[in-house]
């Protein structure tokens, strides 16, 4: 199974060097990153070059980076008042490294039966975004359409990007890390007016299970 | 002259023939539709955020709920993905049964869609022996899990418990007799395993009744011949996996191109269709259930003379034995552990894909290290496959939009997730 990877490293490094950076990977898996300014070329090259032929994009996913590695609760270290209680909902962001947003694109290839993972940073701006592969692979369409209704990831150049699976005039994008889970607003039938209306939910957003890393045993 | 303007039709969201919650918005220029607009997200729960914000296995269930008629094979995905991470195999029982029951739930899946697709499309019959053959694998489930749909039964190292020795059976009331009582527990009398062989032997006999309703029949074949047909590159481009992908003739098969679990010891074909229309992908589907009945039978083979352990034997994924913890202090904190904070999954990222029965079913893991995963992203079938309905229904009556959907096997658990 490694050779194989390997040999499609070796394969994509061929037609790719310089433009896709190889980032560590599980053994028989493939992960590369790309900048969005090469986005475009290099899955073009992917799809249409002999030994990588990767025909499907199976997956595009957009990944909100923003409290990546930051637990709740610390159990690496005691004070002397023993371990830190429950959940500090107010801890300094820290600062991102390559930027918030990024995009992952699964990549199958049926033809040679191989697959192969690219990841593409955003710009670190209020509108991320990144151009689209539509035109190369069609099932983009909506998978971009997702990502850009739940992330708020601007695919530029895309034909029709409207939000696809939240409620119609839905007001931010639900899966960003800063968005509560419980979301902002709750709805109810008002027999006064007849209709359905929005209002801002009342439950209060809590943390059942307290997020905690742990290194020394996985 | 006056003025000709195509008519705007509103198709659900609830419409028996929209599979659920599917509102689809079409352009007609006359009773043929000139563009469709499908709208998704009426059953969007946000399980991929819920996910997010649990431990591990408290998402389990979640997965039964995407696609809410092929449960263990979303399972399958989600701790395939877990298991890839930890870095840990399940034991080899395990894996049968895995497989066994990803089989039980493509019959399933496939029973269900052949029952609903030929209801829509005007066959009453075949939905109702469907559902009695369903009723027997449903009762499988049940046997092994103690619910009829969301089992729950896969976890990361395995599965929760062994295969019963033993079936719940019928009992006589006021309103099922004696006669009929011992007559549904004929089958019942021994373990999960027997029964279940004793489905398969009936099995072939039922499909070949669906066959002969179906197959040949003049309304069936003019409905579905020639019917949405797409290209193998087309099919490619769009996304397509499983069946949808099949038939068009590209015998791609997760099973057999990327085994998982132990697909690689089982003997079985992949049936692939020739030109890529609503009555190949009928004539793959009922082929898949025989040769899924083929894997089950293989599988109850190995797992009669094979007993073993069917969860890992890690205190950190699996649970106590209930006596354990009475009289050990260490057994009642690795319990207490596992089910409040979970276990802690290393850093790093993975895609775990099955061949589930609608197609690549895959589930992409970012994990930081944490008890929870930092993203979890479900990659449905049926979103690719709805995605690509407005090209397949353009020029197609309006009758056959309601083929195409049926066709596409669509499920909106999965689709809106």
């Amino acid at each position: 199974m490694s050779e194989r990877i390997e040999e499609l490293a070796r394969n994509v490094d061929a037609h790719l060097v310089g433009r896709v950076n190889r980032v560590p990977s599980l053994a028989d898996e493939l992960s590369y990153e790309v900048a969005a300014a090469d986005l475009t070329a290099v899955c073009r090259t992917l799809r249409d070059t002999d030994g990588l032929r990767f025909d499907t994009l199976i997956d595009v996913c957009g990944v909100d980076y923003l409290e990546y590695g930051r637990d709740e609760w610390r159990t690496a270290t005691a004070t002397r008042t023993g371990f830190s209680r429950g959940v500090n909902r107010n801890a300094a962001r820290p600062a991102g490294e390559r930027g918030r947003f990024a995009v992952v694109y699964h990549l199958l290839s049926v033809a040679l039966n191989q697959r192969l993972r690219l990841r593409v940073y955003c710009d670190d701006s209020d509108d991320p975004m990144v151009p689209t592969v539509v035109d190369i692979w069609a099932s983009a369409n909506w998978f971009e359409r997702e990502a850009f209704d739940l992330f708020g990831i601007l695919f530029s150049g895309h034909p029709d990007l409207r939000r696809l699976l939240t409620d119609y005039g839905f007001i931010g994008h639900p899966f960003r890390k800063d968005f509560p889970l419980s979301g902002n607003v709750e709805v109810r039938y008002d027999p006064e007016k007849q209709r359905v209306v929005y209002e801002p939910v009342s439950i209060e957003p809590r943390v059942l299970v307290p997020r905690v890393i742990r290194r020394e045993h996985g | 002259m006056s003025e000709i303007r195509n008519f705007t039709l509103n198709f659900g969201p609830q419409h028996p023939a929209a599979h659920g919650v599917l509102r689809l918005v079409l352009e007609m220029d006359g009773e043929v539709i000139s563009k469709a607009d499908p709208h998704i997200g009426l059953l969007h729960r946000g399980t991929e955020k819920l996910a997010e914000s649990k431990p591990f296995n408290q998402s389990i269930g979640y997965m039964d709920r995407l696609d809410y008629v092929s449960m263990m094979c979303n399972e399958h995905a989600y701790v395939l993905a877990i298991e890839r991470l930890l870095g840990v195999t399940p034991p080899e029982r395990a894996l049968y049964i895995r497989v066994m029951f990803d089989e039980v739930t493509r019959i399933l899946n496939h029973l269900m869609w052949l029952g609903a697709h030929s209801l829509d499309i005007g066959a009453m019959t075949v939905f109702l022996l469907c559902f009695k053959e369903r009723e027997d694998l449903m009762d499988c489930y049940e046997a092994v899990s103690g619910t009829r749909m969301h089992a729950t039964y896969y976890r990361p190292g395995g599965v929760y418990r062994d295969l019963p020795a033993e079936m719940p059976k019928y009992q006589a009331s006021k309103w099922r007799s004696q006669k009929d009582a011992d007559r549904l527990n004929e089958a019942r009398a021994g373990s999960l395993l027997d029964f279940l062989e004793d489905f398969t032997r009936r099995f072939p006999r039922a499909i070949a009744e669906y066959e002969t309703l179906l197959t040949d029949n003049r309304i069936w074949k003019q409905r579905t011949v020639n019917i949405g047909v797409v290209s193998p590159e087309r099919a490619k481009q769009l996304g397509f996996t499983g069946p949808m992908l099949r038939g068009s003739g590209l015998a791609w098969d997760l099973r057999k191109q990327q085994p998982y679990a132990v697909y690689e010891r089982m003997q079985f074909d992949i049936p692939v269709g020739a030109t890529g229309d609503c009555y190949d992908r009928y004539l793959v589907r009922v082929e898949e259930m025989r040769q899924s009945n083929e894997i089950v039978k293989q599988c109850i083979a190995w797992l009669r003379a094979n007993p073993g352990p069917v969860m890992i034997d890690d205190r950190k994924l699996r649970p106590p034995q209930r006596a354990e913890m009475k009289g050990d202090m260490e057994s009642l904190i690795h319990h207490f552990k596992l089910f409040t904070e979970g276990y802690c999954v290393p850093e790093g990222e993975t895609y775990a894909a099955v061949e589930a029965p609608k197609g690549e079913f895959g589930v992409y893991i970012v994990s930081d290290g944490a008890n929870k995963p930092y993203r979890v992203k479900c990659r449905a079938p049926g979103f690719a496959h709805l995605a690509a309905l407005p090209e397949m229904v353009e020029g197609h009556m309006l009758a056959d939009v309601v083929a195409m959907i049926g066709t596409q096997d669509i499920v909106f658990g999965e689709v809106d997730r």
